[in-house]
């Protein structure tokens, strides 16, 4: 009998154990990835913890070959994650386009720390935004989740996993340094519902690997089940080989696109906070968001009625989300640890409705209350 | 390497029907891309020949590439097949191979997509000694991109990166394989058919990291630029300088233009496996939970 893989019951972890904890609830089976500050402990929880219930860690020589390890072990039947930061998301960024255009379902956790370049190692920044969304070649879609806490951490873990799988896409959980190393309660549920993976039902003959269901997301035939399938990261048809017309190109790249945006309500999370009455809404994610939060308590005792957005999906950006709130307030301050990322996806959505004003800071430290106050402030002088 | 004057030999007789070997293939994707005289037919059929008469079942084959003319050996093989990224397909292949540990791993690639871009990977994957079958085509330059220069091409050598002759110090293969820790070492030319296929059946028998190097023609390219003749020119050259000797000292293995150069199996070594040393742990665990 292994040790049991989920951990029910209440617990006090740090997000980065939580994010451990959340892919062994899921069922992830394999891990693989390259020591960095401050995704360690995630990596030293699962080397702990995966020999003990059926599972493989293995610490690769680089994040290169952690994510290409990934999308071997999840071809191998294996839900699969890897964990690291900004100088390893760099690297990962190859083979996490291969798992887009092989539709790999995997999870990849950022625990974002100062950029650019080796930066702050051990502090806080949320300057891997864009990366997550534009950050490998090519045009395509992902799905991007930013836990505030350590138990969100958990939740949001074991929702990559699913998410993963029903459209055969990596998921990444854009968490940071502060909510890594927080410690705070996180409760286990006891049951945590399988997400298993879409198999093919037909025969093995005539099979298509990449035939899509209705979703447009085709199920997945893995490693040694039969199907001597071709799987390759070129532009491919529905056989899975290479076509290199322009024509195969736009059937495919578009397919892996709108089976994404299509389905925003799988994955579109948000949470409003004193907003009924607001005037002045304020947007962010993440750590920042529980900063956030404390500078709109703080303008409300100022007599100034401001709400709080907190984006739970980063990517695809909630557009319909942003777009109603700007309908209700008169004016939208975005928070973030960079010198402004999601900012342009609010400008891009708000289209000049509301005055906008952003508070940043890249990182090293989080925002101070009033340095979002002022931000605040700033916005309502404008309306 | 000196030109050979041509033999006369009279055109081969075109033979229509089915490859021996087409159980193995995806037939909907021949005519494949490679050129004439180019290595990489012989040693892919000398792959699913040894498949063949060992009998393995395909299905318990995953054949792994990155990118390049090697790399397309992914594409041709009815197996499963994946063609990865540049230099990435040991990685990707360990991934799969933890996960399905049953199943037998070959990664095929060439010298360029395993020594220089995946070298790192080429020296940890043996390091760990994980249950792979590497078989690197080593055909002196980058074919796909148009011949430009690599980690293995001579001293000298013309490519379209070093149009002044290569200065670089080339890597001997074999040497770097063995010193990372593969258990099993061997190289043969894409002469040697009968010898690759025993090569490759002893790899796909045997357990943990087997490296065969396979020095193949590249007549479009590195052939061309360096007037080594075409393909059959360069056979020709195998067979005149490929010294056969086991067990060789790497140090003498090093292959240098218009010289004799060994072949052989130089490394053949039991020692326990990656998933081997972990299954070790697991039971360990195991163990002392239960005491």
């Amino acid at each position: 009998m292994p040790a049991r893989s989920v951990l029910s019951g209440v617990h006090f972890m740090n997000g980065d154990e939580a994010i451990a904890e959340g892919a062994l609830a899921a069922g992830c089976t394999f891990f693989a990835a390259y020591p960095i500050t401050p995704q360690s402990e995630i990596a030293e929880r699962l080397a702990f913890r995966l020999p003990r219930t059926g599972g493989v860690f293995i610490q690769m020589e680089d994040e290169l070959a952690a994510m290409a390890a990934v999308v071997g072990a999840a071809w191998g039947g294996t839900k699969a994650m890897t964990a690291t930061s900004g100088p390893g998301f760099s690297l990962m960024m190859e083979n996490l386009g291969l798992a887009i255009m092989t539709e790999t379902p995997c999870v990849v956790a950022n625990v974002q720390r100062g950029g650019p370049s080796t930066g702050l190692p051990t502090a806080v920044g949320q300057g891997d935004m864009m990366q997550a969304r534009w950050g490998s070649h090519g045009h395509y879609e992902l799905i991007s989740l930013c836990p505030s806490s350590p138990q969100e951490a958990f939740d949001l873990t074991v929702r990559a996993f699913a998410l993963s799988e029903r459209f055969r896409v990596p998921v990444l959980i854009m968490t940071d340094e502060v909510v890594g190393h927080m410690y705070e309660r996180v409760e286990i549920p006891e049951e945590i519902s399988e997400a298993p993976r879409r198999r093919p039902t037909g025969p093995v003959e005539g099979f298509l690997p990449y035939k899509p269901d209705e979703d447009l997301v085709p199920p997945m035939a893995c490693a040694g089940e039969g199907y001597r399938i071709h799987v390759t990261g070129l532009t491919h048809d529905e056989r899975g080989y290479p076509d290199m017309s322009a024509e195969a190109h736009d059937r495919l790249v578009r397919r892996l696109c709108d089976k994404i945006t299509r389905a925003p309500e799988a994955y579109t999370w948000t949470e409003e906070l004193f907003m009924d009455d607001a005037e002045v809404a304020v947007i962010s994610y993440g750590i920042s968001a529980r900063v956030a939060l404390g500078a709109v308590e703080l303008a409300r005792k100022r007599g100034i009625k401001a709400g709080l957005l907190r984006l739970i999906t980063a990517w695809p950006f909630p557009d319909d989300v942003v777009r109603g709130v700007a309908e209700r307030v008169q004016g939208m301050v975005t928070v973030e640890l960079n010198m402004g990322q999601m900012s342009r996806e609010v400008d891009r959505v708000v289209k000049g409705r509301v005055p906008l004003a952003g508070v940043y800071h890249p990182g090293g430290r989080i925002h101070r209350p009033d340095e979002v106050l002022r931000g605040i402030e700033e916005v309502m002088a404008c309306r | 390497m000196p030109v050979k004057a041509k033999r006369q030999v009279p055109p081969p007789e075109v033979v229509q029907g089915q490859h021996p070997m087409e159980k193995y293939l995806r037939a909907d994707r021949i005519p494949h891309i490679w050129c004439a005289g180019c290595g990489l037919g012989t040693v892919l059929a000398s792959f699913l020949y040894a498949v063949d008469d060992l009998g393995v079942d395909p299905d318990g084959i995953a054949v792994i590439s990155g990118i390049g003319c090697t790399g397309r050996v992914a594409g041709y093989v009815r197996m499963d097949s994946y063609h990865t990224t540049h230099g990435r397909a040991l990685p990707f292949a360990t991934g799969l191979k933890l996960a399905q540990p049953d199943m037998k791993a070959v990664v095929f690639s060439g010298d360029g997509d395993l020594f220089a871009i995946g070298g790192n990977h080429f020296i940890h994957a043996a390091r760990r000694n994980l249950d792979i079958n590497v078989i690197c085509v080593n055909n002196l330059n980058y074919g796909m991109t148009g011949g430009q220069a690599g980690p293995t091409t001579p001293l000298g050598g013309r490519c379209t990166t070093s149009p002044y002759g290569n200065f670089e110090h080339p890597f001997n293969l074999v040497h770097v394989a063995a010193s990372a820790g593969a258990a099993y070492v061997a190289r043969w030319t894409s002469l040697d058919v009968r010898r690759l296929q025993g090569a490759i059946q002893e790899m796909l028998v045997r357990k943990g990291f087997s490296f065969l190097e396979v020095i193949a023609p590249c007549p479009t390219n590195y052939g061309r630029r360096n007037k080594l003749g075409d393909g059959l020119d360069e056979l020709h050259h195998y067979a005149e300088h490929a010294v056969i000797k086991h067990g060789a000292d790497l140090a003498d293995t090093e292959i240098l233009p218009g010289q004799d150069f060994l072949v052989g199996k130089f490394i053949d070594e039991e020692k326990p496996t990656y998933w081997e040393m972990y299954q070790g742990k697991v039971a360990e665990l195991e163990d002392r939970r239960r005491r």
